[in-house]
């Protein structure tokens, strides 16, 4: 899942730096992902895994390294599991 | 019993009236002449209300945002330079206060503001950037101790009459145009060259003019929390709420000249409704709504306060803007009703019932921080968030 991420991050981030060069802690708003980035990269997540990010997981810390986007999308996909 | 705890007993209220008082009494010559509105900070300060979010162990009194929100109306219904100048120094504040904890500099400097009552100032916005406070060209140089800084800064509002500016900057010379942090710098440890004017439509006494902003300092005054924590938990939320209740002060201030215009036409033909009545009466209604869309954020800030997921929900953005919008906006129809009302008399300058000055201040408020951005921030964040359709939150 994290290697979709990453491919998601470099489509639709429009990051200063390439996604390989960021480790999967890495502050995303301090590498330069900005709001509007994040929203589209939210939108292509739900599009790609096919899932709706509830209203307590839209906020900045979910957004805000490749770890946390692990963490939030797959308590989605468990949540919709269930 | 001090000078001062004679003063910090007295209620928030009395004293921010006291000082608008002054304030109101330099208003026009402060517009006419474009100048620093000095009696009105003068009077502030020596109400003793320059620190009063600032913890009390430090020398403050512990403040909320909504009690420094209703400073801000008071004196927006005074003088809109002296609100503004006064707002935009509490912003700063509210950032030392909750964003330095921990800090021995930035703690012994809230002492400072306390009980020398300084004046704090801004320099966010940067040539080439705009008023895109998540952006900075310049970067912070750290060498050994010392902290170097050049910002060719296009606005810093009253920057030459204040005691200490926050400056945000790149966090180092290879650093992302949004991974910032902010440093305080003190007035002797700055040069300030001007290279812009500020001789502008309203808000005419902000002496918001430009600068090439040089410093340096130790490296202990750079904030120890990321800018990007501060501008997205803080300073944004800060800024609209506050900015949000001195503009509610300036139409309320329209308002009551319309009202009283409308009162002294209903006393010179008894039994008559005057003309104006009606308009006033929708006047009123709006600037209801003003008020009612500044408590209900300054209540929504209050309940979110300290929880960082609550601050950083993207729910609580498009409050804080829709805050924003929507005062702004609507100032200014609640001020056009009133020059209806107040007719020539409202139009001219130096009649009680004058309302050119609250016209032009209130044209600021869709440009500070361009409401064309925000909504286009908000409907981004639209496009995942739902909206809120719950009456009571």
């Amino acid at each position: 899942m994290k290697q979709t991420i990453r491919t998601i991050l470099s489509k639709h981030g429009n990051l200063p730096v390439s996604i390989e060069t960021v480790s999967e802690n890495a502050d995303l708003y301090d590498a330069g992902l900005s709001s509007f980035a994040s929203v589209q990269v939210m939108l292509a997540l739900e599009e790609e895994f096919d899932v709706e990010f509830p209203e307590h997981l839209l906020n900045r810390k979910s957004f805000s390294s490749i770890e946390e986007i692990d963490a939030a999308l797959s308590e989605i996909l468990k949540d919709q599991a269930a | 019993m001090t000078a001062a705890s004679k003063i910090t007993a007295m209620t928030l209220t009395d004293r921010a009236k006291r000082a608008a008082n002054v304030a109101a009494e330099f208003a026009d010559n402060v517009d006419v002449e474009g100048r620093f509105p000095s009696e009105g900070m003068d009077a502030l300060k020596a109400e003793r209300l320059m620190g009063i979010m600032i913890r009390p162990d430090f020398g403050g009194e512990g403040a909320n945002l909504t009690e420094v929100a209703d400073i801000c109306a008071i004196l927006g219904q005074a003088c809109a330079s002296t609100a503004m100048t006064y707002a935009m120094h509490q912003i700063q504040i509210a950032s030392l206060a909750d964003y330095a904890i921990g800090s021995n500099w930035h703690e012994e400097f809230q002492k400072r503001i306390c009980a020398e009552q300084l004046l704090i100032a801004s320099a966010t916005s940067e040539a080439g950037i705009g008023g895109n406070l998540r952006n900075s060209i310049c970067a912070i140089e750290v060498e050994g101790d010392t902290a170097r800084l050049t910002k060719d800064a296009i606005v810093i509002s009253y920057g030459a009459h204040a005691d200490a500016t926050m400056v945000t900057s790149r966090r180092h010379p290879d650093a992302a145009h949004s991974d910032q942090v902010a440093t305080i710098f003190l007035k002797d440890q700055y040069t300030l060259e001007q290279t812009s004017v500020w001789d502008t439509l309203g808000m005419r006494g902000t002496c918001s003019d430009g600068f090439i902003f040089k410093a340096e300092a130790p490296k202990e005054q750079i904030l120890p929390r990321p800018f990007a924590e501060i501008a997205a938990q803080s300073m944004l939320a800060v800024s609209h709420l506050l900015w949000g209740a001195l503009w509610y002060g300036i139409a309320a201030d329209a308002t009551a000249r319309a009202q009283s215009f409308v009162k002294a036409a209903a006393r010179k033909s008894p039994g008559q409704v005057p003309p104006g009545a009606l308009r006033l009466a929708e006047a009123s209604s709006l600037l209801q709504l003003v008020k009612s869309n500044v408590v209900a954020g300054l209540k929504q800030f209050a309940a979110c306060k300290g929880d960082g997921d609550a601050l950083n929900a993207m729910s609580f953005s498009v409050a804080m803007n829709n805050v924003k919008i929507g005062t702004s906006q609507t100032i200014l129809t609640i001020i056009n009703h009133c020059m209806l009302i107040c007719g020539i008399a409202g139009y001219k300058n130096g009649t009680p019932f004058s309302l050119g000055r609250h016209l032009r201040d209130a044209h600021s408020a869709q440009l500070m921080i361009s409401n064309d951005r925000i909504l286009g921030n908000t409907s981004t964040m639209l496009l995942v968030n739902k909206q809120d359709t719950s009456l009571l939150g």
